[in-house]
């Protein structure tokens, strides 16, 4: 597979943010002391009445975000994934989603690729976290195109949203569109099912075409709309392919992968392996060799698709 | 807009503060829980804002010039429940519901079911940042409704109501007013002794807020404060009430075992018949 041109999902998001400010006066941005990281400074240099850089306080960005979301604006505030859904969470809890207030908490390093900072900055049980909250539309984009359709995206409904953006440049996988509740068929098989989301759908495509190499067709789907999930689409893959394989940079514990196999056990019981960080904090390290580390390398997918394809008899 | 009943002296003040006592009293006893020493010593706080100071109209709660109040100390909830009936927010038989399966009364505000609340707490510390929030957007939209924010002392152990308030003062709301409901006690004690928030005055002034040390159930100073603020320019203002836990029940003032702690029957009955009624 050709190595695909990369993007700042950062860069695609700041620079949406901009475009929604111009297309929408009631729109308001908050930071904590991240905006040149998170990229909201971009807007916060276009429109400094309506950009209010916080400082380190990000439980109360969060209670100011749903006032002014109460008052009536759009709001959008972004920090990093384990500032906003880690050092915040009841802050989001109560005065974002218990008030259904209209704020869309956008978090940039999420995961293990933040690299250098370690496991103290490696935001590994946001998803999870965040799709327990009742209210909550919980959304990781796998490229900058989809990052800024999905910034679009939830301006689109009045309640709160959580997107979870990753600090290295990714690769474009994706046609460039979100729809929330709706996952996306990135490559079609029926032999098994990889599921996604994140940093780590390229990856899933690579393992895709390694095993489309030997004659497996593994279809790929992008749930970058982890809540509302599309759980049509999921029990459609069950009934075709058998076997799935979840990938995400996240605890295996409540991600992608937990919410697959529950769905799944409840409602077409297939077999389902879960890639993804064990139950363990990150550490330093240059951020892909990161992802082989814990879990995530493309030698350590394969290896698991194929026990899956034993699973269902597939392979000898 | 301002409805018949906005601007009541303090002697009728005080009479619609006997009414929330009462009820505050019915409503925890027949609930069964509750946090009646919190609602007694912020009812005549409520019974100002509802009654005197606030331009609101129970006909319509989202009416967007509005002045609003966050109670922050939304534990507190059975006093401000009661004056929103008083006031025709909501109709005073269904005050006995609280924190029955199915009613608008939640044990802590809930803006969702009750309309009128502007915002739903209960964790404390949150509420002066959503407070400093529709202040912002006010100011941003040109409102002319002023944001009220009601802390109690024990939430001023809370390094979010820091937070929130250092920003209130670095955006020098001045349509914010900041009313901490200083009682002295919080669930397992006295503030002083379990995480002392001394000397407090000094605290918001250096926090940029115009502050003002008020005695928390004298109408005139209460009603003076608010006047104080509104003329206040360019920061928000802190107003330092001083106010008795269970305020007007005397077994129960001063006792922070009354903190969240309902009346037994015989104690409703005493209380009932000091506050000149009965159950």
């Amino acid at each position: 597979m050709a190595a695909a041109r990369t993007e700042s999902l950062r860069d695609a998001y700041g620079q949406t943010l901009v475009e929604i400010g111009q297309n929408d006066p009631n729109v308001v941005v908050l930071d904590a002391d991240l905006s040149g990281s998170t990229r909201t400074a971009l807007f916060g240099k276009q429109f400094p009445n309506r950009f209010f850089n916080v400082g380190v306080m990000e439980p109360t960005m969060m209670t100011v975000a749903a006032g002014l979301a109460l008052g009536g604006r759009t709001v959008y505030a972004s920090t990093f994934a384990i500032f906003a859904a880690g050092q915040a969470y009841n802050a989001v809890r109560q005065s974002i989603c218990y008030n259904h207030a209209n704020v869309k908490i956008v978090a940039t390093h999420g995961g293990l690729l933040v690299g250098g900072d370690g496991g103290t900055h490696q935001m590994l049980e946001d998803l999870g976290l965040m799709r327990g909250l009742p209210g909550m539309s919980v959304i990781a984009p796998a490229d900058a195109p989809s990052t800024r359709a999905a910034t679009r995206a939830v301006a689109e409904f009045d309640g709160p949203a959580y997107i979870r953006l990753t600090r290295e440049n990714l690769p474009t996988v994706t046609d460039g569109t979100f729809v929330l509740g709706r996952a996306a068929e990135l490559r079609s098989g029926n032999d098994l099912t990889i599921v996604a989301a994140g940093a780590v759908v390229a990856r899933a495509l690579e393992v895709a075409e390694e095993l489309h190499k030997v004659g497996v067709e593994a279809r790929v789907l992008d749930f970058a709309s982890i809540k509302p999930f599309d759980e049509k689409a999921l029990l459609r893959a069950a009934r075709d392919t058998g076997a799935i394989l979840t990938m995400e940079e996240h605890t295996v514990l409540t991600g992608l992968g937990a919410l697959v196999a529950a769905t799944t056990a409840e409602s077409y019981p297939v077999p389902v392996r879960r890639l993804g960080v064990p139950d363990v904090f990150g550490e330093s390290g240059e951020p892909w060799a990161l992802l082989d580390r814990f879990g995530l390398s493309k030698e350590r997918a394969l290896e698991e698709a194929w026990e899956l394809l034993r699973l269902r008899g597939k392979v000898q | 807009m301002e409805s018949a009943v906005g601007r009541s002296r303090p002697e009728e003040l005080a009479e619609r503060a006997l009414e929330v006592r009462r009820d505050v009293i019915r409503m925890t006893y027949t609930a069964g829980s509750g946090h009646p020493g919190g609602s007694l010593s912020v009812t005549d706080l409520v019974t100002a804002l509802l009654f005197a100071e606030m331009r609101i109209d129970p006909a319509q709660p989202n009416w967007p010039d509005r002045d609003r109040l966050v109670l922050s100390k939304g534990h507190a909830a059975p006093a401000l429940y009661s004056a929103m009936a008083l006031r025709g927010f909501l109709p005073r038989d269904e005050l006995l519901t609280l924190r029955r399966i199915g009613s608008r009364l939640q044990g802590h505000v809930d803006r969702n079911k009750l309309p009128g609340i502007e915002a739903s707490t209960g964790c404390l510390g949150q509420g002066v940042g959503m407070a400093v929030g529709m202040a912002l957007d006010g100011r941003l939209a040109g409102r002319s409704g002023r944001v009220y924010t009601i802390l109690g002392d024990g939430e001023c152990q809370a390094g979010l109501t820091w937070e929130a308030l250092m920003a209130g003062g670095h955006y020098g709301l001045d349509n914010l007013v900041v009313i901490l409901d200083r009682n002295r006690f919080e669930t397992d004690g006295a503030t002083e002794d379990i995480m002392g928030i001394e000397p407090i005055v000094d605290k918001f002034r250096a926090f940029r807020y115009e502050t003002l040390d008020i005695d928390g159930h004298d109408f005139g100073a209460i009603l003076g404060a608010f006047a104080h603020a509104r003329a206040t320019k360019g920061r928000p203002t802190a107003i330092v009430a001083r106010t008795v836990k269970g305020k007007g029940v005397s077994f129960m003032e001063n006792q922070f075992a009354y903190h969240g702690k309902p009346p037994t029957k015989p104690e409703a009955e005493r209380a009932l018949a000091e506050l000149g009624t009965h159950l």
